[in-house]
């Protein structure tokens, strides 16, 4: 058995695995804690921002599984799936009931596979909602597993699905389809795998040294009208078809309606994330907490163990201190911000409105050779930049990857930067203000569509599945949250610590101050502003804030004020994101990204210069 | 025709896709050369959007021109 190898899940001797499968969004996780209870484990696949959580059923063990359309291997949750499912000893296919056309493709493939299958029929409250009747009986009957209909965050048929866990049983599998594996079941550890072989999965087809069958498609088209057939049987009534929800997903998806909602959706984000957890909350966890009692006491063990005025205790506690600036940095201002931004991510994916955002999005991000998937590293980006690279994994292609890195990494101010650069520009009226924007923009523009132009191939398409309106479930939402925040601490921090440590290195070398002093022509010259701005431009490179609250103790004009700020966004991003880059992209494109911004920045910073100053 | 000519309201066969990854991922989410589907909305110069039943997609205009389809308006109960 190869399953949960790269996931590190022990399973005890004669322990089933139970694992859990459905499409995104389909309430899994309520199933998955009901059957757990509180002691879960959650491991990272290696290389992938996915996260299994596993937990204990009994002697048994349930794995929960990201949420796909079917079992391949088009993205990384699928291939993390399929690495589960496979090897699954008794599979719960939790089915969204609105949505049976789309979900019962992968109910039918893992039956296929000659899995024992229970099946549970959730959300049947929106069934009714709707007014739409489902025969569930005959559902279990076409399917051969047995079905229990219930509406999982009302607790409705919870029991009753573990009462029959153990009563999973071997479905009907499409016959003509297993005409087309069955050669190959002997040659393999299991049916699930020559089912693999028979849809060209190249992951079990190099397992084997077996060639690519090409009947992918036509195992899909035959499972795909035997949903279409079973979905004419069960469906007794048909549904009204013109609910509040249905209209809403239409007014989010219509420009005329939508954009004006995105705009007020992005206002209450601005103002709950920009204003609140970035203003009150980090005034609170950074300057109380991690300033007023944590950084004090560090200092004073480190002291005492040390001494002070060495160089170890100047890495350690000093002003760049790994035990001083990397926590304060990483618990007291960026964590808040996370939690809140992967808090409305959440929100929106959960509640139908994200996809839709990307739909609506689609057509202005075609023209920097993104697709509209890509509006969620963006948006992110001006939560954290760090955390929006990695984001950009989710992108289809190498090209869109590159893209929406140089995009986050030269034009989108983080919210850590972005709270200090409000605070500068408000007092200086409209128009300054609206010069920062316009220019950012045009930046933002100009680096996408030259992008677009000179890089080789081609970006992917947007195909992507509108799921229903709905309310966000609570705990699905709060499970995504700090399943995405635990992931980007783990991930950053050691890369904040590890940047921390290189500015230590560089300010004991005396490097700090020969790369500062390399920059003043520059800053003299071609922005017109004090020497003393290139201090707060390297500043920057540690954190973004940093360098823009330097600028507020030089003495500015407004329009010196402006330049230095859009130079500021413009210049490299924080050292952790610029090591995130070297970790997701090539060197060679990272380097380039990064010289990039450093050119963009003064260049345009220049001609800024020129044209106010 | 292709995709991105249909109207919104107008019920469309699917006659070609050329792009095979696009075709397998496709058939999963109920569309595959033959089916009948409904457009059910177009985003200015953006995605058109189809329904099946309950089931909504979006595609990006530049892959809508490449979909193969013919439209079929034969009013219900006409």
């Amino acid at each position: 058995m190869n399953c949960c190898e790269g996931l590190k899940i022990d399973i005890p001797e004669g322990a089933k695995k139970i694992v859990l499968v459905g499409n995104p969004n389909v309430g899994k996780s309520v199933f998955f804690n009901a059957l757990t209870g509180v002691y879960v484990d959650v491991s990272n696949f290696p290389g992938t921002t996915v996260d299994v959580s596993h937990g204990r059923y009994g002697n048994d063990v349930v794995i929960d599984t990201p949420g796909v359309y079917g079992v391949s291997s088009f993205n990384d949750e699928e291939r993390v799936a399929r690495d589960v499912i496979l090897y699954g000893d008794i599979i719960l296919n939790v089915v969204d009931a609105l949505h049976i056309e789309r979900d019962l493709f992968l109910t039918l493939q893992i039956i296929d596979m000659g899995k024992p299958v229970i099946v549970a029929l959730n959300m049947m409250d929106d069934v009714q909602r709707n007014g739409i009747q489902l025969d569930v009986q005959e559902l279990g009957r076409l399917l051969g597993v047995p079905v229990i209909p219930t509406v999982a965050v009302k607790g409705e048929g919870i029991d009753e699905v573990k009462k029959n866990l153990y009563k999973a049983a071997v479905g009907k599998v499409n016959p003509k389809i297993y005409e087309m594996m069955k050669d190959y079941i002997d040659r393999v550890e299991e049916q699930s795998e020559a089912l693999m072989i028979v849809e060209d999965d190249e992951t079990i087809l190099d397992k084997y040294n077996m060639e690519a069958t090409g009947k992918r498609e036509e195992a899909y088209k035959l499972r795909r009208q035997r949903v279409d057939e079973i979905v004419s049987r069960i469906i007794r009534k048909e549904g009204r078809g013109n609910t509040f929800r249905q209209r809403l997903g239409y007014y989010m998806l219509n420009p005329i309606t939508g954009i004006p909602m995105l705009i007020l959706v992005l206002y209450i984000m601005y103002k709950l994330i920009g204003v609140y957890v970035a203003g009150n909350v980090v005034d609170f966890t950074e300057g109380t907490l991690m300033q007023g009692y944590y950084e004090p006491f560090v200092r004073g063990i480190i002291s005492k163990v040390v001494g002070e005025g060495n160089i170890i205790y100047r890495a350690l506690a000093g002003e760049y201190g790994l035990l001083t600036l990397t926590p304060t940095y990483v618990f007291g201002l960026l964590l808040p911000l996370v939690i809140a931004f992967y808090f409305f991510m959440s929100l929106m994916e959960d509640s139908g409105y994200l996809p839709r955002i990307a739909a609506l999005t689609d057509r202005v991000l075609s023209f920097f050779g993104l697709n509209g998937r890509a509006i969620i590293p963006l948006i992110l980006g001006f939560g954290c930049v760090t955390m929006a690279t990695i984001t950009t994994r989710l992108l289809g292609t190498r090209r869109e990857k590159v893209i929406a890195t140089a995009l986050l990494g030269m034009t989108i101010p983080c919210s850590a930067q972005l709270g200090v650069i409000a605070g500068m520009i408000a007092p200086l009226g409209a128009k300054y203000l609206l010069i920062y924007i316009l220019t950012i923009l045009l930046v933002f523009v100009i680096t996408g569509t030259t992008l677009n132009r000179v890089l080789p191939g081609e970006s992917s398409n947007l195909f992507i599945d509108l799921p229903p309106i709905r309310l966000p479930r609570t705990i699905n939402v709060l499970k995504k949250t700090w399943s995405k925040t635990s992931m980007f601490i783990k991930e950053a921090a050691p890369l904040f610590a590890l940047g921390a440590l290189i500015i230590t290195l560089l300010n004991e070398t005396g490097i700090l101050v020969v790369i500062q002093d390399l920059f003043k022509p520059f800053t003299v010259g071609m922005l017109k502003l004090p020497k003393e701005a290139a201090t707060a431009f390297i500043m920057g490179i540690i954190r973004r804030d940093f360098g823009a609250a330097g600028l507020t103790d030089l003495t500015l004009t407004h329009a010196q004020t402006v330049v230095a700020l859009v130079t500021i966004t413009l210049f490299v991003p924080c050292i952790a994101s610029i090591m995130v880059m070297f970790k997701e992209r090539s060197k060679k494109e990272a380097i380039s990204i990064w010289l990039g911004s450093f050119v963009s920045a003064f260049v345009v910073g220049g001609l800024l210069a020129l044209i106010i100053i | 025709m292709t995709l991105d000519k249909a109207r919104k309201g107008q019920k469309i066969i699917i006659k070609n896709i050329p792009n095979e990854q696009i075709r397998v991922e496709a058939i999963r989410m109920g569309l595959y050369e033959g089916v009948e589907v409904k457009c059910s909305g177009k985003i200015p110069f953006g995605p058109v959007i189809l329904s099946n039943r309950m089931q909504e997609i979006a595609i990006g205009r530049k892959l809508a021109k490449s979909i193969m389809i013919e439209v079929n308006d034969v009013k219900e109960g006409a």
